[in-house]
């Protein structure tokens, strides 16, 4: 019987799976299913570039819809998938329609966490995940109108970021004691606390939102005018449709090191999963472009039974204003952080994060070298000497010693 | 409208008709050039978009930003002649341009 690749979720981890399935010479039928109406389209400008206005629609996509044409790919765009019959090998559309598949791919992705705050319903109020998302919040961005963006996250300071170019009036509400507190060390979340505050963001930081009402938030630290408010919460992997099948899941859809989940017949790739990673010797569940396309490519090499392509660091990007944040490894269990530059002034330093002087983590702004040298010295378990890294006249392909 | 050759390490020729508005790597990407993995889309984060150019366009093309240098300085597979393709515009005057993908981007 011919291959026939079914695949739900239509973003980056999709998208890179058809064309490494191309590339690794797969003969079957694959059928891509997504609920948005789009092509799966880059997510990470959408924050950026895109609600800027500097980049067009059509240079989201990935691919053109001729590739997806070139490759034999049945498109089912707009189209919700309401549950995995495993015993049959079927996928059962929302108006009843099945798919059967020999190989089902869950790529379902990860959706904007929602916040359980009164008026979060409001007109107004806005969430940042999809196209949709975007062009509302555009319609609605306009010099001079106060925004409030509740969340210090990546995707809340990206918006204020534009939005402050844009002159509109920002402020953002964090919760924690610090921004960005999930994916940096408190250096870096100082460093863009004094950025946005350069740039003329009012930056709050341990303040709780209490309710959204008509023109203002409100506030443990007092009332705050919002003609529009963007809600950055996070994100939440979208593993409904894996956990009623009976597939296991974690903080994601659990899968091996092939991409498969506990069901043979069923691959599981981008930010709906949770894989062991050998190099942190843990389960990671990783929100990421790079890890998104990593896993479309070891799911590829799995299903054509091609070699897996070795494990890579996991890295991280971000930019705000005119700093470029490049992250790479992971800092969980690090016990010295080594700051090489100043973060105090100007906007170019990187914090090296150890453990028992293994290189785990970097968090490089604006030094690409820097992020680029640790790459591999993470992948290779480098042992760092800290006054090195620090001492600024070591150059950085010195660092190694 | 620019043809650009791509010349994968097999050896193999992968001629592409770019239109402008567009960057080198956008191109390659959407004609399914093998080797240009362009991995964080065109914003000068990832350096996996690298190629060589031929020795007598590397003064043809637009001069590299600070961006563009930083990246390639440890650049996995760097020579003098790389360049980051997500940071080259298509221009009529690339048409001709041949450049050489390196044995891989990592």
């Amino acid at each position: 019987m011919l291959e026939s690749i079914v695949i739900v979720g239509a973003g980056q981890a999709a998208a890179q799976l058809i064309a490494s399935l191309v590339q690794d010479g797969f003969t079957g039928s694959v059928t891509l299913v997504g609920d948005e109406p789009h092509l799966p389209y880059q997510r990470p400008p959408l924050s950026k570039k895109f609600l800027a206005g500097e980049l067009s629609f059509d240079r989201l996509y990935v691919r053109p819809a001729a590739f997806y044409e070139k490759a034999g790919t049945r498109l089912m765009l707009g189209t919700t998938v309401a549950q995995i019959d495993r015993q049959d090998h079927a996928v059962v559309l929302a108006d009843g329609t099945r798919l059967p598949y020999s190989t089902l791919v869950l790529a379902t992705g990860s959706r904007a966490r929602t916040v359980p705050l009164p008026g979060a319903d409001r007109p107004g109020v806005y969430f940042l995940r999809t196209i949709a998302d975007v062009e509302a919040l555009k319609a609605a961005f306009a010099p001079g109108r106060s925004l409030v963006v509740v969340g210090g996250g990546y995707i809340g300071l990206e918006l204020a970021a534009v939005a402050a170019k844009h002159e509109l009036r920002v402020t953002v509400l964090e919760q924690a004691p610090r921004v960005m507190g999930r994916g940096v060390g408190p250096v870096v979340s100082r460093f863009y606390e004094r950025l946005h505050r350069e740039e003329g963001v009012d930056i709050r930081t341990g303040v709780s939102v209490r309710a959204i009402e008509p023109g203002h938030v409100v506030c443990s630290d007092g009332s705050h005018p919002a003609d529009l408010v963007l809600i950055g919460a996070g994100a939440l992997p979208n593993v409904e449709l894996a956990r009623e099948a009976g597939l296991t899941v974690g903080e994601g859809i659990t899968v091996d090191a092939q991409c498969r989940t506990s069901d043979p017949a069923i691959y599981a790739i981008g930010d709906c999963t949770v894989q062991h990673h050998a190099l942190f010797e843990r389960g990671l569940h990783l929100e990421s472009v790079h890890n998104a396309l990593e896993q479309g490519r070891i799911a590829a090499a799995a299903i054509t039974g091609k070699p897996i392509p070795a494990e890579q660091v996991p890295w991280f990007w971000s930019d705000q204003y005119d700093v470029k944040l490049q992250m790479v490894g992971l800092s969980a269990g690090h016990d010295e952080a080594v700051v090489r530059g100043n973060p105090d002034q100007g906007r170019s330093f990187a914090v090296f994060y150890l453990r028992q002087g293994m290189l785990l983590a970097v968090d490089a702004v604006n030094r690409a070298p820097e992020f680029m040298v640790s790459k591999q010295l993470i992948a290779e378990h480098a042992r760092l000497d800290p006054a090195r890294l620090r001492d600024e006249r070591v150059a950085v392909k010195d660092l190694k010693g | 409208m620019a043809k650009i050759t791509f010349e994968e390490p097999s050896g193999k020729l992968h001629t592409v008709d770019m239109a402008g508005g567009q960057s080198v790597m956008e191109g390659a990407v959407k004609a399914m050039v093998e080797g240009i993995d362009a991995d964080c889309g065109g914003a000068c984060s990832c350096a996996t978009c690298m190629v060589y150019v031929a020795a007598e366009w590397e003064a043809k093309l637009p001069a590299k930003q600070s961006d563009e240098k930083q990246m390639l300085e440890f650049c996995p597979h760097v020579q003098a002649n790389s360049r980051l393709t997500c940071q080259i515009p298509v221009t009529d005057a690339l048409d001709g341009l041949t450049v050489k993908i390196p044995p891989s981007q990592h």
